[in-house]
């Protein structure tokens, strides 16, 4: 009686398991596996498009690197450029929710995640109708020359960046604020008592008790900032092509399945090893 | 950067202060002086504004109004960093991510101090934690972290030591040995400390002077024995301790003293210790300074009669007595239980009577519930 | 409360006040900048859903409100909204429960593999959503399996489950572990107990990794592009009318989604206030 009681217990957490991971490993893992298998196949000689065999050719990834190298690094400046721009913007906000916000605490934490709430594709629309030629950005800034006549800021990188730090400023912002609001506010009056200013109390105390926010905000930021193309395909030109964009239209106009499958690899490679390097270097692997 | 050693010192002088959020006054123009090298209590119940008078001292919330000096140095709009003060905080508010050592060093570090090593190392001895130097302050008891905070405001030898409730957190047992700690330490390091507390044993075990606050200002200040034997107002005598105040009326004067009637009872007492402004008073005895004897026993000084036990509370050291008086009201006795009298029992028939020079004389129209209704242990953090 | 002006009071210089006030508010004039960068494009969206724009809604025309009363009016457009609802309740049903399985394991018990499990949870939190798309998209084309409704629903199940897991598990974190030997106690076997004390204190929990879960959903793209084929979403229906010009009806249905949204949040909160019982 006892004894099987004690079993059921151990059994139990894996029984809530089952379902799920059944699930994920089918239709996460497996796939992975899958993608990586295609990766290495090569065209059936005189076969239709799209059709392929097993050939193990590991080159397909030097192939596919060499000549994507430039949309390879594009994808990861652009990611990395509006990460930072996210931390930037994302860290006073959630400074100012989490300890200057009072009673409207809540209400500026809805405020946060409302914007997703409408299509996060109808607002980088939006931002290109804004910063269009027609939008209510450019024109004053020509009548003011701050820009030139030919200067415009839609299809250029900047836009694609400022579309990216935008798209994924809540990622960044709501992590920040969980582990700023978790920090006891007298330990920076502390720091203020203790000859600190508020510089070196900001460095010395702020910013490394909330070190764990600003690892998970930079990761939710960088990984889909990376893989991204809709802003790019939105708001950027065709010399601010992304990865994405290349895998894309590799899967569907191309009909290159490997050669998309490489990049994927690669992408996803190269993501987990700055991610790893990364989580090293900011010491600590709390992150959910 | 502040070179604290050549700071200013000398008296800490509050002029006029005044606080306001908005609507709600927090502190109402209040002017005090502490005079260095003292240990000073601001004590008052929640809510009474001594957190926030403690604050503008710190920095850390400017006055509405008013100044603040430190000796001749106008420190009022200064930052917290830039006043030779430092803090003792409500629940510590150590760094959790620096080990004890860069806790106690921080404030030196941000001086410019190079060398922190000795300094460190002797404050450590002086709290007696000096093996606990690599530890993180979560691994560490509350009673330890209460002297670590401690040690990293004493190692910068501030001109001032400010204490926010410092002992709030820890248990009862603790509490005692470290008021008895903190007072040596004191002695030892010889700062003037700034000890704010809504505890008045901890107040009056500690301070030299103390200073009473209610509603944003001072009630009375003065050494612990004054306040306690002398209050000025039925706040002080009740929040000090326990006080039975009784409605009567000065009748006249004999020589250096007053004859009061308490419900028809004549009674003396010293004319330098009524605070009244009219004839009109409540005659104020504190419960131990009262006698009980049983009716037709011998009696000295003044006598009142008619009372019966009503309820016996035997407490160890002393047996507590609420005593029904024929006006209506209880008093309470405190009778020490070391003359091997056995006690009375409830319904004994007794008179009261104490010496005349323990009576103080308040205003008649005092609100006698003053200072009773906040329980002095019940600790309100966001005061 | 007006008091007489006293000269001897001593005043704080206006100069100290103000770069006081500055450097205390400093934060909250940025953080009011900030916001606004976050609802321009929301107040944007939600202007233009009234512009009498014809087909491209590119320019201010005029004001109208027959966008609103004809959301429908776009081609194609309602169809594209019912198959991203349809899609978006069916993937959340099936990310919470799996996903609220999984929390309670991993939350709960101490078992031989918890880090692994915690591990492949993350897993495809840190997977490229391009990537996702692309490996699941390869898997049907293997299993000749086309692109369409239940592939879609597939795909956005396993990007929601971890975003389920994750927020279940906070709030299951945070309760108070008293609470259950309390249930106990109280004579509730296991099963009492997580059904009268576990269940409803976690239940806020599960209520917002659903509403989480169906706003991943609805709003997905990437992954919806790869695994779709020919059925039109409603993200999909904006990317698509981008090119040309997207009529104003999807700015109807975007900024109704936003206030919808909205509103069962706040209700969220405001009901949560009231029952709040963890610390």
């Amino acid at each position: 009686m006892r004894m099987s009681k004690t079993l059921s217990k151990v059994k139990l957490p894996y029984l809530l398991l089952l379902p799920g991971f059944l699930f994920l490993f089918t239709f996460f893992i497996l796939p992975i596996l899958n993608l990586a298998q295609t990766s290495t196949q090569t065209p059936i000689a005189g076969g239709d498009t799209g059709e392929y065999e097993q050939t193990l050719r590991f080159a397909n990834y030097i192939d596919a690197f060499i000549e994507n190298r430039e949309q390879f690094a594009r994808s990861f400046i652009f990611a990395i450029c509006a990460t930072l721009l996210a931390l930037a913007i994302a860290y006073p906000l959630a400074y100012a929710i989490a300890f200057k916000a009072g009673r409207f605490k809540n209400i500026l934490l809805v405020l946060i995640i409302a914007p997703f709430f409408t299509s996060f594709l109808l607002r980088t629309v939006a931002w290109k109708q804004i910063l269009g030629e027609e939008g209510f950005v450019v024109p004053p800034l020509r009548t003011f020359g701050i820009i030139s006549e030919s200067t415009t800021l839609t299809s250029t990188s900047f836009a694609v960046v400022l579309g990216m730090t935008y798209n994924f400023l809540p990622f960044m912002t709501l992590p920040l604020y969980a582990s700023l609001e978790r920090i006891d506010p007298r330990t920076m009056e502390a720091s203020g008592d203790l000859y600190a200013n508020g510089i070196t109390t900001f460095r010395r105390v702020t910013l490394p008790l909330s070190m764990p926010g600003v690892v998970a905000g930079t990761l939710l930021t960088f990984i889909p900032a990376a893989g991204d193309y809709v802003n790019a395909a939105i708001l950027g030109n065709p010399n601010s092509k992304m990865l994405g964009n290349v895998i894309e239209s590799r899967f569907f106009k191309i009909v290159d399945y490997p050669t998309a499958a490489a990049l994927s690899f690669t992408l996803m490679a190269a993501i987990l090893i700055l991610v790893t390097l990364y989580i090293r270097k900011a010491g600590t692997e709390e992150l959910v | 950067m502040v070179d604290v050693s050549s700071a200013t010192r000398g008296d800490l002088r509050l002029t006029r202060i005044t606080k306001s959020y908005g609507d709600f006054t927090a502190v109402d123009d209040l002017s005090l002086t502490i005079p260095e090298g003292s240990f000073f209590a601001l004590l008052g119940p929640s809510g009474c504004g001594k957190t926030t008078t403690l604050r503008m001292i710190a920095g850390l919330e400017e006055p509405t109004v008013g100044s603040i000096h430190l000796g001749t140095t106008d420190i009022t709009t200064k930052r917290p960093y830039q006043r030779p003060i430092n803090t003792v905080f409500q629940n510590y508010a150590l760094f959790p991510h620096l080990t004890i050592f860069e806790n106690i060093a921080f404030g030196l570090r941000r001086r410019g101090i190079k060398s922190v090593d000795a300094d460190v190392n002797k404050v450590l001895d002086l709290v007696e934690l000096p093996h606990l130097a690599q530890r993180k302050p979560t691994q560490l008891s509350g009673g330890q972290q209460q002297r670590i905070a401690l040690a990293r405001a004493i190692v910068n030898r501030p001109a001032l030591l400010l204490l926010d409730e410092p002992l709030g957190a820890l248990d009862l047992k603790l509490r005692r040995q470290m008021q008895i700690e903190l007072k040596w330490i004191q002695r030892e390091v010889g700062l003037t400390f700034v000890h704010v507390t809504h505890d008045q044993e901890e107040a009056m075990t500690m301070a030299d002077t103390i200073a009473v606050m209610n509603e944003g200002g001072i009630e009375q200040m003065g050494s612990p024995a004054d306040l306690y034997d002398n209050p000025k107002t039925a706040f002080v005598a009740n929040f000090l301790g326990q006080s039975n105040l009784i409605k009567g009326r000065i009748e006249g004067t004999a020589g250096d003293n007053l004859v009061v009637d308490l419900y028809g009872q004549k009674i003396s007492m010293p004319k330098s210790r009524s605070h009244a402004v009219d004839s009109s008073i409540y005659a104020g005895i504190r419960p131990e300074k009262f006698r009980i004897s049983l009716v037709g026993t011998p009696t000295r000084g003044n006598v009142l009669s008619g009372g019966h036990i009503e309820e016996v509370s035997y407490i160890g050291v002393s047996t507590q007595y609420q005593v029904a008086m024929p006006w209506g009201q209880e008093l309470m006795v405190f009778e020490q239980n070391d003359d091997g009298v056995p006690p009375f029992d409830k319904g004994d028939q007794v008179v009261i009577s104490w010496e005349p020079n323990f009576t103080f004389a308040l205003r008649g129209d005092e609100d006698v519930e003053a200072g009773t209704e906040v329980a002095p242990d019940d600790l309100d953090e966001d005061e | 409360m007006t008091k007489v002006k006293d000269a001897t009071i001593p005043t704080i210089p206006v100069q100290a006040r103000l770069s006081r006030w500055f450097g205390r508010n400093l934060i909250r004039i940025y953080a009011f900048f900030g916001f606004t960068y976050l609802f321009i494009p929301v107040a944007y969206t939600f202007a233009f859903s009234f512009n009498d724009s014809g087909k491209s809604n590119l320019i201010w025309k005029g004001f109208t409100l027959k966008n609103w009363q004809n959301p429908c009016g776009a081609p194609e457009i309602c169809t594209a909204l019912g198959n991203s609802i349809k899609i978006g309740l069916i993937a959340t049903i099936f990310s919470t429960i799996l996903g609220t399985m999984i929390a309670f394991a991993i939350g709960r018990y101490a078992f031989k593999g918890r880090s692994t499990s915690n591990l492949l949870i993350f897993l495809p939190m840190a997977t490229p959503e391009i990537v996702l798309g692309a490996s699941l998209l390869s898997l049907f084309l293997v299993f000749q399996i086309n692109p369409g409704f239940w592939p879609t629903v597939i795909a956005h199940v396993v990007f929601c489950v971890s975003f389920v897991v994750v927020t279940v598990k906070a709030r299951i974190a945070s309760l108070d572990p008293r609470l259950e030997q309390a249930a106990m106690d109280l004579y509730a076997n296991e099963f009492q107990t997580f059904r009268r004390v576990t269940l409803p204190l976690v239940a806020p929990g599960i209520a917002a990794a659903a509403l989480l879960a169906f706003s991943l959903s609805f709003d997905d793209f990437i992954i919806t592009n790869f695994n779709s084929g020919t059925l039109t979403t409603f993200p999909k229906f904006v990317y698509v009318s981008a090119a040309r010009g997207i009529p104003a009806q999807a700015n109807v249905i975007g900024s109704a989604m936003f206030f919808l949204a909205l509103a069962i949040v706040i209700a969220g909160q405001l009901i949560s206030k009231k029952t709040k019982v963890t610390k």
